[in-house]
């Protein structure tokens, strides 16, 4: 845990989902309200307390972000005002991105698909597949 | 041409680590009228000041600038400094080259032609100051306490006791406030009314006290010294001499309303006193309530009453009366937790604020002192406490800690354990915020010795199941969810301002912050003065706080109110509105605006080609102006002037500025 690091985590966060984890107090709300913390091996608030704590590596293993269903009702609780769900998306970027290399790339797809397929949706794809 | 005298403060490095002092120096010998001028690193000092002493005479000056920290700050002592020197105190203009100079900026380059200029206009200003006599205004020797809880009855038995006549205006029928609600006081666990009703009665017993219940203040003017103010003193429907208290009335009303005392959680007559120790022991006809108001027919009370007092024709009185200080302590109120939903408030009679939760502990509360259910009387084995409901909580309540709940809390549970002595309480907190004599201690002695569960996390839902409530929480610091079947559910709402605050600081003439608790003048300095003269504050009406910081500051509030009373005479507004007479076309958009009816209208008889004529023009009360100068920022025809911040004067200013060097 360095002071880079966290500051790193944090400023991606923000840049991500518009959340800063810095406004977080640990209050646990979230993962009070949360209805799949059964399934987690973080709860939510620790998601967060790890990004403050820039826990990286820790955040990378983590199972709890791809089990949050984006039901929203940690950010409707939050006494914060942070849109939790929002930073877990967030944070499953941050793990796709730092997975290595991409299943395809603009390359891969023929002048045809390109004209045909909308722009964000290639981006998403992208990110999203190439696990 | 003035012989005028510039002096520039250093401030240590406040100002001279951004400001070139030596340049700004150099640049104020060249203006126009200036003969002098010097540095000194604290001008402020006993020093600094003797120097300014000196050079008025040494150089026979008749204008003084100063370019120092804000006037707020030091004005009155660099005016004070020339007053003994011989000048006439408004004679001395201030340039702030600190918070508006030094402060703000970081480049010497580019703040020091900022300190030359803001010098600059001081000087040009300062040319055209005239020598002002401020008025002298009487003061009443008389004081309002607005608000009869604990910060009230302090506040007029210390103003009292000085040998000044208050008066208490309390809205409800009795005084008492928030603490006569209370059954024990943290941390030494007094009971609240052995502590509270004492006071009560020396209120009601001090001759020098008068009591108004049940009435409310309509309308403030004037100025300290002389606020006349009037004050509404609502139909009883009870006439208070005749009434000995002896509650047959109240016992033998067939109509049965909520209580507010016990925030509706129990019933109370259409005619009653709000609980049993109220000062004065007089009741009153809740007429929204009593049979015979609404329905024409009753008036048993009236029947009943051995002493004939009810009277049923009573009316609305209106009280005019001046006062030399004003005190509002009107206290505070606790945030209604029905918004929020995963708490289930409203939804379930075992789910209570810590107010009610309170109130059972109370011999006279709506259970009449035994701790149980209200869905079905048993007392509760598990009690879960939640902590920031509504505080600390930017998104749906308010963004401060209300101060006072971990405190209560812990008092609670403590109280729970010894009137059931197996029941277990879990509090669900955030932080634990004890700061104060003796806090710590108590709260530790509630986990320790009373077997508190402190439960660091918070709830995210509870709901009923069977006869218990299913308090779904997490303890972040073992990272465990909690599932707690719970037989009472206690919440920590908020400590709010009264709904009615922002109205009633518009009467008084006080503003309040984004919460509508009233603003202190300064937050460390003045805390229980307003911005408005001769007014003054205490109690949870300013911030939410306990009983020992109400007590504390309503005697601050008091000696304040006491400094100012024991003054025969008090130096007046100096700086006020004239009406030039001539031009004025008596159009009175300035009596319109003015915020402290100083501007009335006045017929004139003039002189023209065709004989003597009358016309309407404005003219201002010199004793009523506070010197804002709205009326001469809305006159059409430029025909009102602030003496010193004529039109000319600040039109010089802005020319000195704009001067390009």
């Amino acid at each position: 845990m360095t002071s880079g690091t966290k500051s790193r985590m944090i400023e991606e966060m923000k840049l991500q989902s518009g959340q800063d984890p810095s406004c977080c107090y640990q209050c646990a709300k979230c993962s009070a309200a949360c209805p799949v913390t059964a399934a987690m091996d973080l709860l939510p608030h620790q998601v967060i307390r790890y990004l403050q704590l820039g826990l990286e590596e820790e955040l990378l293993e983590s199972r709890t972000p791809w089990i949050c269903a984006s039901c929203f009702t940690c950010a409707a609780r939050c006494p914060r005002d942070l849109d939790l769900a929002r930073m877990m998306e967030g944070v499953r970027l941050a793990i796709l991105r730092r997975r290595e290399g991409n299943k395809f790339g603009p390359a891969d797809l023929t002048p045809e698909q390109l004209a045909k397929l909308p722009q964000q949706a290639l981006v998403s794809g992208f990110r999203k597949y190439n696990k | 041409m003035p012989r005028t005298g510039v002096f520039i403060c250093h401030c240590g490095t406040n100002i001279a680590a951004t400001v070139d002092i030596d340049k700004v120096v150099e640049a104020a010998r060249s203006f126009p009228g200036v003969v002098h001028a010097e540095d000194y690193r604290y001008l402020c000092s006993e020093v600094g000041q003797d120097l300014i002493k000196k050079s008025i005479r040494d150089h026979n000056l008749d204008r003084v600038v100063v370019g120092t920290c804000s006037p707020r700050m030091h004005e009155n002592t660099f005016r004070k400094a020339a007053a003994e020197a011989g000048l006439n105190p408004f004679l001395l203009e201030v340039a702030n080259i600190r918070e508006h100079c030094s402060w703000v900026h970081r480049d010497m380059d580019e703040a020091t032609p900022k300190a030359v200029a803001l010098v600059r206009a001081a000087s040009a200003k300062a040319a055209l100051n005239d020598p002002l006599e401020p008025p002298t205004v009487e003061v009443e020797k008389r004081a309002l306490v607005i608000g009869g809880g604990i910060a009230g009855i302090q506040a007029a038995l210390d103003i009292a006791e000085a040998g000044f006549t208050v008066d208490i205006v309390e809205r409800e029928p009795s005084i008492g406030g928030r603490m006569a609600q209370l059954e024990k006081t943290f941390p030494t666990l007094d009971c609240s009314a052995c502590i509270l009703t004492p006071k009560m009665v020396e209120v009601a017993q001090h001759p020098n006290i008068n009591l108004l219940t049940y009435s409310e203040v309509e309308e403030v003017s004037g100025y300290v010294g002389q606020f006349d103010v009037t004050i509404r003193k609502k139909a009883r429907s009870v006439d208070a001499v005749k009434c000995t208290g002896c509650g047959i009335c109240y016992e033998k009303c067939p109509k049965k309303t909520p209580a507010e005392f016990e925030m509706g959680r129990s019933t109370r007559k259409a005619i009653y006193v709000p609980f049993p120790q109220a000062v004065p022991n007089v009741p009153v006809i809740d007429r929204e309530a009593c049979l015979y108001f609404q329905k024409g027919r009753c008036q048993i009370c009236a029947k009943e009453c051995p002493a004939d007092a009810v009277d049923f024709e009573q009316q609305d009185e209106l009280v005019e009366r001046r006062y030399g200080a004003i005190i509002v302590s009107t206290g505070f109120d606790q945030l209604d937790p029905s918004a929020y939903g995963e708490y289930g408030y409203g939804q379930h009679p075992d789910i209570l604020t810590g107010l009610e939760f309170e109130r059972l502990f109370n011999a006279s509360g709506p259970t009449g002192g035994k701790v149980v259910r209200f869905s079905d009387g048993k007392p509760p084995k598990k009690v879960v406490f939640i902590q920031c409901v509504g505080s600390r909580d930017k998104a749906r309540g308010m963004n401060y800690c209300s101060k006072i709940c971990c405190m209560y809390t812990a008092k609670q549970a403590i109280l729970l354990k010894e009137k059931v002595p197996d029941a277990k309480s879990y509090v669900f907190y955030i932080d634990v915020r004890t700061a104060g004599k003796g806090y710590e201690e108590f709260q530790r002695r509630a986990a320790e010795e009373y077997d508190v569960a402190y439960l660091r996390g918070q709830v995210g839902k509870i709901f009923p199941e069977n006869e218990h409530l299913v308090v779904k929480g997490v303890d972040s610091l073992s990272g465990k969810t909690i599932e707690i079947k719970a037989d009472m559910v206690v919440l920590a709402a908020a400590s709010i301002a009264r709904a009615d605050a922002p109205a009633l600081g518009r009467i008084v003439g006080i503003n309040s912050d984004s919460y509508h608790f009233f603003n202190e003048a300064h937050p460390k300095l003045r805390p229980v003065e307003t911005h408005t003269a001769g007014v003054f504050i205490a109690g949870a009406c300013q911030a939410p706080k306990d009983i020992p910081d109400t007590v504390a500051q309503a005697g601050a509030a008091a000696a304040k109110a006491v400094s100012l009373l024991s003054r025969e005479v008090l130096q007046g507004e100096a700086c006020t509105a004239v009406v030039n007479k001539a031009e004025c076309s008596g159009c009175l958009y300035c009596e319109a605006v003015c915020p402290y009816g100083a501007i009335s209208a006045v017929e004139i008889e003039e002189r023209s080609a065709t004989g003597t004529i009358a016309r309407t023009i404005a003219d201002v009360n010199a004793a009523l102006c506070q010197g804002c100068g709205s009326c001469t920022a809305i006159c059409r025809s430029g025909s009102i002037n602030l003496k010193g911040f004529s039109n000319e004067q600040i039109l010089a200013e802005v020319d000195a500025i704009c001067l390009q060097r």
